[in-house]
């Protein structure tokens, strides 16, 4: 093979689309996507690798160069996996898959069926650690003035949006459908979007980072709901208030009242609250949802409250008002009229409000991509795709999205969601149609893959991908992760 | 909307649920376009004759129509109709499937346009912002889009005029030229129609055995070639005002006589900076629109 003597014979037979065009070395096919590159078939657009030996190399190991210089000749699957990211695919899939991988881990030959799916079945569980109010349940979610989902439930400190999913990608108009992808790819991909509400607020959200509500940053989720705070903090008051009211939207808790505080033997206050009373010391509703104390929509504390009961009230009554973050707190003593009076906040309770404060975990957005690989996608991985779901299912297929580990949903299909921040960077893409273009991986025994009627005649080496210069990107994987290719030891 | 080496881009214009119509319409056909052209490539890369065998699918068979009025004076393959005739089939697949005003479909420059009554279409046609970009960033991707900027003539089409096809070809394009010409543009009845003439006048824009024009054999650059042990454009040195008129009066030539059969309503010739305009006033309009000093031709 020193000189060419033939026109073809130093040219390859590109297979990624039925032209099947003969590429010679240092030109690209008709499509200008794959090239010949030294006899290799690449495709232009890097593929993420990843690698364990990297990511312990990031987390200080001295011997990085030496590793990093050693790594090119040695590719071992215990070390090495390759993921959907930049992989390719067709849609819809009338071929086997871009990459199907063999690997021994562990003695056992695995083959990894790589592929990056085009998802119109797609979307994003969205989890914003706030307890201020967002927006009613059911409302509409909007990016680019555009609807792209709707206001789930609101979970402990949390509000759940469901952001996508097939009808805003493809039944509205264009412009919804494009604005949808547009956001769940920056979402998905680690970046900022700014979401608006109906009737609610206008949120800042990304993955891993603090929402920022109304131009304000979320800097912590609450400890828990009144009821609860008081729950947990009633013995550290003991003694040193009268009464406290832990202010929030949902339930808001007074110590005199809550089966903590009589457990304790606090006396009675005399303390009247506005809202509906659930069960001693526990108040629904005494305020509208909001963005201020407690996610109500109060500034002023004192409004919540009715005039104290003449009976019971006692001039010089110490009064602690808080917020179930410790964000808002004030202080009160019964003047001789028992009007509350506001007085600096002592310091044996600025403590408990810090305690507050400080027993609340930062505040952040989780981005969870869900979608389906039910379709035509499965096709590329066997020519029976229903025994790949079947796999699945029975968790002889390990399913990960750019390495990372998903979970699957119970139940027909294949429904799995995972969250973005620990996938590599900048793993989705996107189609106009519009759709999102999601990497995703199926690793099981060979011989497994033999028995559902994979592609056995396209399974490759995974040497046959190791260099850096066919156009492959070998990042680092996460330590936090699962390594995809270890067994399951439950298997 | 992307298969294999065809890309797509494709717009309607009515009212949304027509236009919704109208691209699952569009997508619906596109999943077997490249798979139907596969089946039948080995046909469709040979050269085009009267009397040869007729191929089995619809695009296949308006490739092989738009060429066919050129076989007998000419080499050339159903090949150079195909994205002209892949544009069409997309585009007839909408206008069956919904009730459009407008639209077209362009699939990597040659474009088929749907026009109804009072609509029109306003394209640009831009110049190479360097005339020869390296030979070997050709295939570099995007190429076409990153070396043209420079807008040197628009056209309006309404729906009183029969043109719904335009179609570019020359030399540093994704396809492989026989002539020198940067880019002919060609209006014509239909898409397959305008790509077809196109191929066929810029491989007319040339200087036979000047010494400034490198070429190689296609088969060399890309083995499956229909064009085989012909030869192609691969560079094009800085070429004299005379020269460069003479090899536009070939392009010229050519195109007059495309436009008299009908085959062609227009055309625009570009070589280094220089342009001719070929076809009747009433069919078309280029109007120059930059410091580009063309001198016009109107047949």
């Amino acid at each position: 093979m020193n000189e060419k003597t033939t026109m073809a014979e130093d040219a390859i037979r590109c297979d990624a689309c039925p032209v099947l065009c003969y590429i010679k070395p240092g030109r690209t096919g008709s499509c200008d996507r794959y090239g010949n590159a030294d006899g290799q078939l690449v495709r232009l657009d890097p593929h993420v690798v990843l690698d364990r030996a990297l990511s312990r190399g990031d987390s200080v190991v001295p011997f990085l160069q030496k590793a990093r210089e050693w790594d090119g000749t040695l590719v071992n699957g215990e070390q090495t996996f390759v993921t959907a990211i930049g992989a390719g695919t067709t849609y819809p899939d009338y071929k086997p898959a871009p990459f199907i991988i063999s690997s021994e881990v562990a003695g056992v030959d695995m083959v990894t069926v790589v592929t990056e799916g085009i998802f119109s079945y797609c979307g994003v569980k969205l989890k914003i650690d706030t307890d201020r109010h967002l927006g009613a349940e059911c409302s509409t979610v909007r990016a680019q003035g555009e609807a792209i989902g709707h206001v789930t439930t609101n979970e402990y400190g949390s509000q759940m949006l469901s952001l996508g999913g097939v009808r805003h990608l493809t039944g509205g108009t264009r412009q919804e459908g494009t604005a949808t992808c547009d956001a769940l790819l920056n979402l998905c991909n680690g970046k900022a979007v700014e979401l608006e509400i109906e009737n609610g607020a206008r949120v800042v959200v990304q993955a891993g980072k603090p929402p920022i509500v109304d131009a304000v940053m979320e800097e912590r989720m609450r400890v828990g709901c009144g009821s609860a705070t008081i729950g947990m903090f009633a013995k550290q008051w003991f003694g040193k208030v009268d009464d406290v009211v832990v202010v929030d939207d949902h339930i808001t808790g007074v110590l005199s009242e809550h089966q903590a505080g009589k457990l304790l033997g606090v006396p009675e206050t005399g303390i009247k609250m506005k809202g509906r009373r659930s069960t001693p010391g526990r108040y629904f509703r005494v305020a509208d949802p909001g963005t201020s104390w407690g996610g109500t929509n109060i500034s002023d504390p004192l409004s919540i409250l009715a005039p104290f009961d003449p009976e019971v009230a006692r001039p010089g009554l110490r009064l602690l008002m808080v917020s179930t973050t410790g964000e808002h707190s004030a202080y009160f003593e019964l003047d001789e009229a028992l009007r509350p009076v506001e007085k600096d906040l002592p310091a044996a309770l600025r403590e408990s409000v810090e305690r507050i404060r400080e027993n609340c975990e930062p505040a952040l957005c989780s981005v969870l991509f869900m979608g389906g690989a039910g379709g035509s996608l499965r096709a590329g991985v066997t020519e029976n795709p229903v025994k790949l779901t079947h796999s699945v299912g029975d968790a002889l297929t390990r399913v990960t999205c750019g390495g990372a580990p998903v979970y699957i949903w119970p139940g027909g299909g294949i429904t799995f969601m995972v969250d973005v921040s620990r996938m590599p960077e900048n793993a989705f893409g996107y189609v106009p149609t519009p759709a999102l273009v999601a990497p995703i991986e199926f690793s099981l025994k060979l011989a497994d893959y033999a028995a559902l009627g994979g592609y056995m005649d396209y399974v490759r080496p995974l040497k046959s991908i190791h260099r850096e210069e066919d156009g492959h990107k070998r990042v680092a994987a996460r330590p936090e992760n699962p390594w995809p290719l270890t067994p399951d030891p439950k298997k | 909307m992307q298969d294999g080496p065809i890309d797509l881009i494709v717009e309607a214009f009515a009212a949304a649920a027509e236009v919704e119509t109208a691209y699952r319409a569009a997508a619906a056909r596109f999943v077997n376009v490249l798979d139907e052209l596969c089946g039948e490539l080995s046909l469709l890369r040979q050269p085009a004759r009267e009397d040869g065998p007729c191929p089995e699918g619809v695009v296949a068979r308006r490739m092989v129509e738009a060429v066919l009025p050129y076989a007998a004076k000419h080499f050339i393959t159903p090949m150079a109709a195909v994205a002209g005739a892949v544009a069409e089939e997309i585009l007839l697949a909408m206008t069956s499937a919904a009730t459009l005003s407008r639209a077209y479909v362009n699939d990597g420059g040659d474009v088929a346009l749907h026009l109804t009554p009072g609509e029109k279409f306003v394209t640009g046609m831009v110049e190479y912002s360097d005339a020869r970009p390296d030979p070997a960033l050709r295939n570099a991707r995007n190429v076409g889009h990153s070396f043209l900027t420079n807008l040197f003539g628009s056209t309006t089409i309404d729906f009183e005029q029969t043109i719904r096809g335009i179609a570019t070809s020359g030399w540093p394009g994704r396809s492989f030229s026989l002539g020198i010409a940067d880019a002919v543009t060609v209006l014509a009845d239909t898409a397959a129609m305008a790509d077809a003439a196109a191929t066929i006048i810029a491989n007319a824009v040339d200087l036979p055995g000047h010494p400034a024009i490198g070429r190689v054999t296609a088969c060399e650059l890309a083995p499956d070639s229909d064009l085989g042990e012909r030869l192609v454009t691969q560079a094009v040195g800085e070429l004299s005002l005379g020269e460069i008129c003479e090899a536009l009066a070939h392009g010229t030539c050519e195109a007059e006589a495309l436009c008299a059969q009908g085959l062609v309503r227009a055309a625009a010739i570009n070589l280094q900076g220089e342009i001719r305009i070929v076809g009747s006033r009433a069919e078309s309009q280029f109007i120059s629109s930059s410091s580009t000093s063309g001198s016009f031709v109107h047949a």
